[in-house]
């Protein structure tokens, strides 16, 4: 199949969306190492490095699947369900516009500007499985969760003839295809997977707030690509979009502080920096489609809704460990829903009205939007995780998950044991390795007493 | 010869140290420790859980005197240690078998004063002289 942009007359490329579209993508791309430290500071030192990993890791992974094969996987020319493979390679994705997606930018710069969310909505999945999952087996999932959930799900909401998007289901930059499915998927891989061995036992603290907030901030920063980017030019759109963005992640942010002083008394920062995203995850899908206003009340909304989510998370002993659930699937459901109550075509007329403005047709699609996300993305990730269980071990080894996953799965330390502990070593060649006799491996390994 | 331990809040450090420098106690070692005592906990929340921690920062200093600096140690700690409070601390006072400085193989009493000892002490009561009395 030849490609629907080189069939067509050479539209004309805008330098100005160009550059917005461009600048975007080096925002989202920024978003990957910003929830790195977001999730990283959350974690306890041991496994600080590991956890930084798991997002960091996808930018490489995802980038180059998308490049072979994903992204004609998800905006290939196809059926209603998945694209087929025309695009291979980024075969025939070059200078000339593709009118279907950004009519003024070069095929090249969408398919760019759109790796980048490929890489970070697997990257969101991390923060459920910390501690204890085998980094080998992460990386393996997240090649085979994009290829198999992310893909066929950006073809449904977004691909010119998905299923979702004839129906008409409005996700402007990714509340179905990125949040709601990364945020079910976390909590299923984390009922997979089993708790960590110390939930419960002993308590589990963040081990570097400032990273958190570090992280938050530069989410917040990046979002502004990934949602008035969404527009995919620059204009009108891109603006209205880019004030949704900050009014709703101001409006969870002042809703989260509040929550936490009527409970404790207290406005925590962890509470804070996860207000923040849960703002930014809620007016994903609705940036492009909805007022200041609209904003607004879709922030302070689904600030509660992940607020109470996270209060009663502890109590289900599922390990969500960052609560990704609580934080994108909550927000990332909310959003979608306000989606189809507040938009308005006054706001952007390629959009449609939602509840308020007089259409409830839509709260039903964008219901359906979210029903066939969590579906997909549930058994996906079931199937997936089941299919790698039977072929490797997903979890840390019990020794390896007690003195943390930097050392066992990357042989480094985030923060090792200082200088005595650095001058107290002995160097040894490259690859030589350091092996007891045996007999002293026994006496060692043999419990006291015996 | 003995060895004092003296466990101190970390904000008393500052004090502590000039007074012990004051009474011309100046080889002294000290370390972050954590410990339980009498003191009420703190409760952190972090998102849905709350976390007490039973533990308080404290710094602990070493010093080993002869004789005749006991007592001028103890009296030079209680009176910048204190705040009155519950938590601020404990001393303990142990004998001590042998001391021998590494560097002339000196032992005892002729290893304990450290050789800048009396420079210290002078700038301790020269450059931050308590107010009373002036």
């Amino acid at each position: 199949m030849i490609p629907a942009g080189l069939l067509q007359a050479p539209a004309e490329v805008s330098s100005g969306d160009t550059a917005w579209l461009l600048l975007s993508a080096a925002l989202v791309m920024l978003m990957v190492p910003g929830l790195a430290l977001f999730y990283g500071g959350l974690v306890r030192g041991k496994s600080a490095l590991n956890t930084l990993m798991m997002s960091l890791a996808m930018l490489g992974v995802v980038g180059v699947q998308w490049v072979l094969f994903g992204y004609s996987l998800a905006f290939g020319p196809g059926s209603p369900l998945v694209g087929f493979l025309s695009y291979w390679g980024l075969h025939g994705v070059g200078p000339v516009p593709n009118p279907a997606y950004a009519p003024t930018v070069p095929h090249l710069g969408f398919a760019m500007y759109q790796a980048m969310f490929a890489a970070i909505t697997v990257a969101l999945i991390s923060g459920a499985v910390v501690e204890r999952m085998r980094f080998g087996a992460y990386l393996a999932f997240g090649l085979l969760w994009t290829t198999l959930v992310y893909d066929p799900l950006a073809h449904w909401v977004w691909a010119d003839g998905g299923w979702l998007h004839t129906l008409g289901a409005l996700d402007f930059a990714g509340g179905t295809v990125v949040h709601i499915s990364a945020g079910v998927s976390a909590l299923v891989a984390a009922m997979v997977l089993g708790p960590r061995r110390s939930l419960g036992r002993t308590p589990i603290i963040p081990h570097n707030v400032p990273f958190t907030l570090l992280g938050a901030g530069l989410l917040w920063f990046g979002w502004f690509g990934f949602n008035a980017g969404s527009a995919l030019a620059s204009g009108a759109l891109a603006v209205s979009a880019f004030a949704a963005t900050h009014i709703a992640a101001a409006g969870a942010l002042t809703a989260w502080m509040l929550l936490d002083f009527a409970r404790t008394r207290r406005a925590t920062a962890v509470g804070a920096a996860t207000g923040i995203v849960v703002g930014l995850v809620a007016i994903t899908p609705a940036a492009g489609y909805v007022t200041p206003r609209g904003a607004l009340v879709i922030g302070v909304l689904a600030a509660c809704a992940s607020y109470a989510a996270i209060l009663l998370r502890p109590r289900t002993g599922v390990d969500d460990a960052l609560d990704v659930f609580a934080c994108h699937g909550i927000a990332g459901i909310s959003g979608a829903l306000l989606t189809g109550v507040l938009a308005t075509r006054v706001v952007n007329p390629a959009g449609a009205d939602g509840l308020l403005a007089g259409n409830p047709h839509q709260l039903l699609v964008q219901l359906l939007a979210v029903g066939a996300t969590v579906l997909l993305a549930a058994t996906g990730t079931v199937v997936i995780l089941g299919v790698l269980r039977a072929v490797m071990a997903l979890r840390l080894p019990v020794p390896a998950e007690i003195d943390g996953a930097d050392i066992s799965e990357h042989g480094e330390e985030a923060y090792y044991g200082g200088d005595v502990a650095a001058l107290a070593g002995r160097r040894i060649a490259l690859g030589q390795s350091v092996s007891l006799p045996a007999a002293e491996v026994r006496r060692s390994a043999a419990p006291p007493g015996l | 010869m003995k060895l004092i331990t003296a466990i101190i809040r970390p904000d008393r450090l500052t004090e502590v140290k000039l007074a012990l420098f004051r009474a011309g106690v100046t080889g002294i070692s000290l370390s972050r420790v954590s410990g339980h005592g009498g003191e009420s906990e703190i409760v952190q929340q972090y998102r849905g859980e709350s976390v007490v921690m039973e533990f308080h920062e404290k710094i602990r200093i070493e010093m080993v005197c002869s004789e005749p600096f006991v007592e001028p140690t103890i009296q030079a700690i209680l009176s910048s240690a204190r705040t009155g409070e519950v938590g601020d601390g404990k001393i303990f006072v142990q004998a001590i078998e042998s001391v021998i400085r590494i560097r002339t193989g000196e032992r005892d009493n002729a290893a304990l004063t450290p050789v800048t000892a009396d420079l210290v002490q002078r700038l301790a009561r020269s450059e931050s002289a308590p107010p009373e009395g002036a």
